[in-house]
């Protein structure tokens, strides 16, 4: 990590407008946040996935169990809305219904890769 | 279920029928532009009054009024039973805050998932779904009373940040934490699941219109040398700002958390002015949430509300859009229901008193303030071209770039480094698949829906999802059958008794102040003592002070009372009866009453004395009294003597110096003299001063007194009742 000193640091900032300076930093900023947006974006957490099944109408309780069973399973990239609402359309329920039989395990086989 | 400003709020009444409670708004709310004129007095920075509150300690002398100023007014309330801070944030709410934040329980942010119920928290409150419901119905009810919307926020941090985001969207919390920083320097949650969850979390609380705050202002209370971290807070405020930007946030639901990084003794204003104005130059658009310093802020209360003080006058001569506030007591205990009510007054007091401050005075930014500026600037930027160098942000935060307290670009290696790999949550994220699917609303990134949706809402898919419809929503009630709200009520049941409170119901909890002639170490260990011998149970010193090393020390001692007051028991201040205007003035004529006054011995106080004569004050010239007034450091005899010659049927006698119990020998020598001259019988003797009661003033020989607060109404009745008889 550099320990130059400041003044030599900002020599080629002193040419520059205080506008042009607040439009430096912020074009910096974009570089360095663009790629954690763009992580964000195509990647998922049980956190994320729990939070889609409580507004699907499930209890954290559930949603919880339903996630573990996903991340146990590597289905998680599926998205677990995705996966309850596979079951529910395989057995013509409600997503509520589905939801709360994979959270008592049963079903999983109905809605993995390929299912 | 509507408030009564003369009856406590009902905490059993407000759990009953919880589960069906529906929040009546989402989002953030504004103060209203209004109050420009109060009373006499123009304003320019002020907000639409309270329906019902209570105003300044010094309103009483400007005709009561309240002005409300116009950035909302935040309090933090969080004792770990939500049932004891639902009344505190009634009480704050009167005073003036209408943002209330509740800090979440020690180790929540660590819990992988959502707790139910309501179990009693340590260092914060437990965020559950039953707490939220009750706290934000409370505050609805609160927000009727006082007649302005209460803002409710919390954290949505930790590694179950989106389930807290669509809990909050869900039950009407207005305001939240959320800074994907926090989690990974302070809460050492892995860096990839901390991003990840944000963007999500930020998404939902986007939909529900919340005020997001976010963590910078955490760097300022962790590093060893607050004010050398400036040029990284503007780092850390960007990469959260831009963050929320790209993921669907509002630019102007956006709040920047920043506090003035000193105190006193350093010069305060010339490092955190500069500072303050290089932030809002450098982020248009954006909300300020000023915050005080607590990183300096000591067990000293006087030394703290000084230091907030200060913050407070940066955040009128830059600007804020929210005014956080910081207990006093804060470095002694956690925060004492009244801290947290004095606190608001005194960010209000602060707030109103510098009211239109930059009509008056100009930041000069051609002096060293601009030049100051400009340098905390350019140092931001080379800390952003440094960490682009290094790789990017994941590499920087693995180098140890943040909460190192040189003044970058110098380094002191002391700052805080997280692995990729390592933290909390490391390994659970995962890449979404080409047919990842989330049939629901506010999801943010990748979702495969299907093409047949086209235009509909996701959740069309599983036939709604709660955030379009509450009914939908699974309440679930307590799980603990000891460790819950209705356990604790039933604990403190309905006593008789009164019990002092600090924090929770009938605590016990009480403070003394107490000065020994005493160096340190003898004072503290004398105040323990004698608090033991005061009965006062668990008895701890919260501050001392040295006055001098030899001369004393000032100590204050926490403690808890153990006995509660029996109410049978109490004895109340006798009130004046007092007689109607007409009535008094209707006497006074009839018999042409006079009175003689002066203010006794060697004393020049003279202004309560006219306030009870004086005509313009309200005094007893109003009614019709032919009043003498002989001014200050009058001799008894020679009241006395002037009564006689005017013929006055009421002496009225004030003393305020007490020195030596000189107002006693004063008193008394009056009632001496009137009998000695024979007229005693003939002049009622009233006395009056702030260490005169009735009582006092009775063992002198006197007909009555009145102490601190009296009016002319109150003398003038008492006169003509006695006269009467």
């Amino acid at each position: 990590m550099s320990n130059a000193s400041f003044d030599q640091r900002r020599s080629h900032l002193r040419s520059l407008s205080d506008d042009q300076l607040r439009a430096r930093f912020w074009q910096l900023a974009e570089q360095a946040v663009n790629p954690l947006v763009e992580l964000a974006r195509t990647h998922t957490t049980p956190s994320i996935e729990r939070s889609v099944l409580l507004r699907g109408g499930l209890s954290s309780v559930e949603a919880g169990r339903v996630v573990a069973g996903a991340v146990q399973r590597g289905l998680l990239g599926l998205g677990a809305g995705g996966l309850v609402l596979r079951l529910a359309k395989k057995r013509t329920i409600t997503f509520v219904e589905a939801g709360r039989m994979l959270a008592a395990g049963q079903g999983w086989e109905e809605v993995g890769d390929g299912a | 279920m509507a408030l009564d400003p003369s009856k406590k709020l009902d905490v059993k009444k407000l759990l009953r029928g919880l589960e069906k409670y529906r929040p009546r708004r989402r989002g953030w709310t504004w103060r209203a532009p209004g109050g420009a004129q109060l009373g006499p007095f123009g304003y320019s920075q002020c907000s639409e009054p309270l329906k019902a509150g209570q105003a300044l300690a010094s309103a009483p002398a400007f005709g009561g009024i309240d002005p409300q100023p116009d950035c909302v007014i935040t309090t933090e309330i969080a004792s770990g039973r939500f049932e004891d801070d639902i009344r505190r944030m009634r009480m704050a709410a009167w005073h003036g805050a209408d943002h209330i934040m509740v800090i979440r329980t020690l180790g929540q942010s660590h819990f992988d998932g959502l707790i139910e119920s309501t179990p009693e928290g340590v260092g914060g409150v437990p965020i559950t779904r039953k707490q939220v419901r009750a706290t934000r119905k409370a505050l609805d009810l609160i927000e009727d009373e006082v007649g302005r919307p209460i803002n409710f926020h919390s954290y949505v941090s930790g590694v179950a940040g989106p389930e807290i985001a669509v809990l909050f969207a869900e039950e009407g919390v207005n305001g939240a934490h959320q800074d994907p920083q926090y989690n990974v320097l302070y809460r050492n949650v892995n860096m990839l699941r901390s991003y990840v969850d944000a963007a999500e979390a930020k998404g939902i609380m986007a939909w529900a219109g919340m005020l997001q705050i976010d963590g910078a202002h955490n760097a300022n209370a962790t590093a060893s040398e607050a004010w050398r971290i400036a040029p990284e807070l503007l780092v850390q405020h960007a990469i959260n700002s831009l963050f929320s930007v790209k993921v669907g946030m509002r630019k102007d639901l956006i709040a920047l958390s920043t506090v003035p990084p000193t105190a006193p003794p350093a010069p305060k204003l010339r490092l955190d002015l500069p500072y303050a104005v290089a932030l809002r130059d450098l982020f248009p658009g954006y909300r300020f949430r000023a915050q005080q310093n607590t990183r300096y802020s000591t067990s000293d209360e006087p030394q703290t509300d000084a230091l907030h003080f200060l913050d407070t006058l940066i955040s009128r001569l830059t600007s804020a859009d929210l005014q956080s506030t910081i207990t006093c007591d804060e470095a002694r205990h956690v925060p004492w229901h009244v801290n947290n009510v004095r606190a608001v007054d005194t960010a209000k007091e602060t707030l109103v008193g510098l009211d239109g401050l930059k009509d008056l005075v100009k930041i000069d930014r051609s002096g060293p303030l601009g030049a100051a500026a400009r340098e905390i600037t350019e140092r931001a930027v080379l800390f952003l071209e440094e960490m682009v160098e290094a790789g990017g942000y994941f590499k920087a935060v693995e180098a140890g770039f943040f909460v190192d307290s040189g003044l970058y670009p110098e380094r002191a290696g002391d700052g805080i480094r997280r692995e990729l790999a390592g933290g909390v949550g490391a390994g659970t994220v995962v890449r979404r698949e080409p047919e990842y699917l989330a049939p629901v609303c506010a999801h943010f990134g990748e979702n495969h829906l299907p093409a047949e949706l086209s235009g509909k809402k996701p959740c069309t898919l599983i036939g709604g999802c709660t955030l379009c419809d509450h009914r939908k929503i699974v309440y679930i009630d307590e799980l603990d059958p000891e460790d819950n709200v209705a356990a604790r009520l039933a604990a403190v049941g309905r006593p008789s008794s009164i019990m002092p409170e600090a924090e929770w119901a009938r605590d016990g909890l009480v403070s003394v102040s107490m000065f020994f002639p005493e160096p340190e170490e003898t004072a503290r260990a004398a105040a323990l003592a004698l608090a033991e011998r005061m009965g006062l149970a668990d008895a701890a010193v919260v501050h001392s002070a040295v006055m001098h090393p030899a001369e004393g020390t000032l100590v204050e001692v926490k403690g808890r009372v153990t006995r509660g007051i029996n109410r049978s028991a109490l004895k109340f201040e006798a009130k004046p009866e007092l007689l109607p205007p007409e009535e008094i003035t209707a006497f006074v004529r009839s018999k042409g009453l006079k009175a003689v006054a002066g203010t006794l011995g060697n004393d020049e106080h003279s202004a309560g004395l006219r306030e009870i004569l004086d005509i313009k004050h309200g005094g007893i010239e109003k009614f019709g009294f032919a009043c003498r007034n002989l001014g200050t450091s009058v001799p008894p005899g020679k009241l006395v003597d002037a009564a006689v010659e005017f013929g006055a049927q009421v002496l009225l006698a004030s003393t305020i110096v007490s020195h030596g119990e000189v107002h006693r020998a004063n008193l008394s020598k009056l009632h001496q003299l009137c009998v000695e001259k024979g007229v005693r019988d003939r002049i009622l003797l009233v006395g009056g001063g702030p260490q005169v009661t009735d009582e006092f003033a009775r063992e002198c020989g006197l007909d009555a007194g009145f102490g601190r607060g009296t009016k002319g109404l109150d003398v003038a009745s008492l006169i003509v009742r006695r006269l009467r008889k």
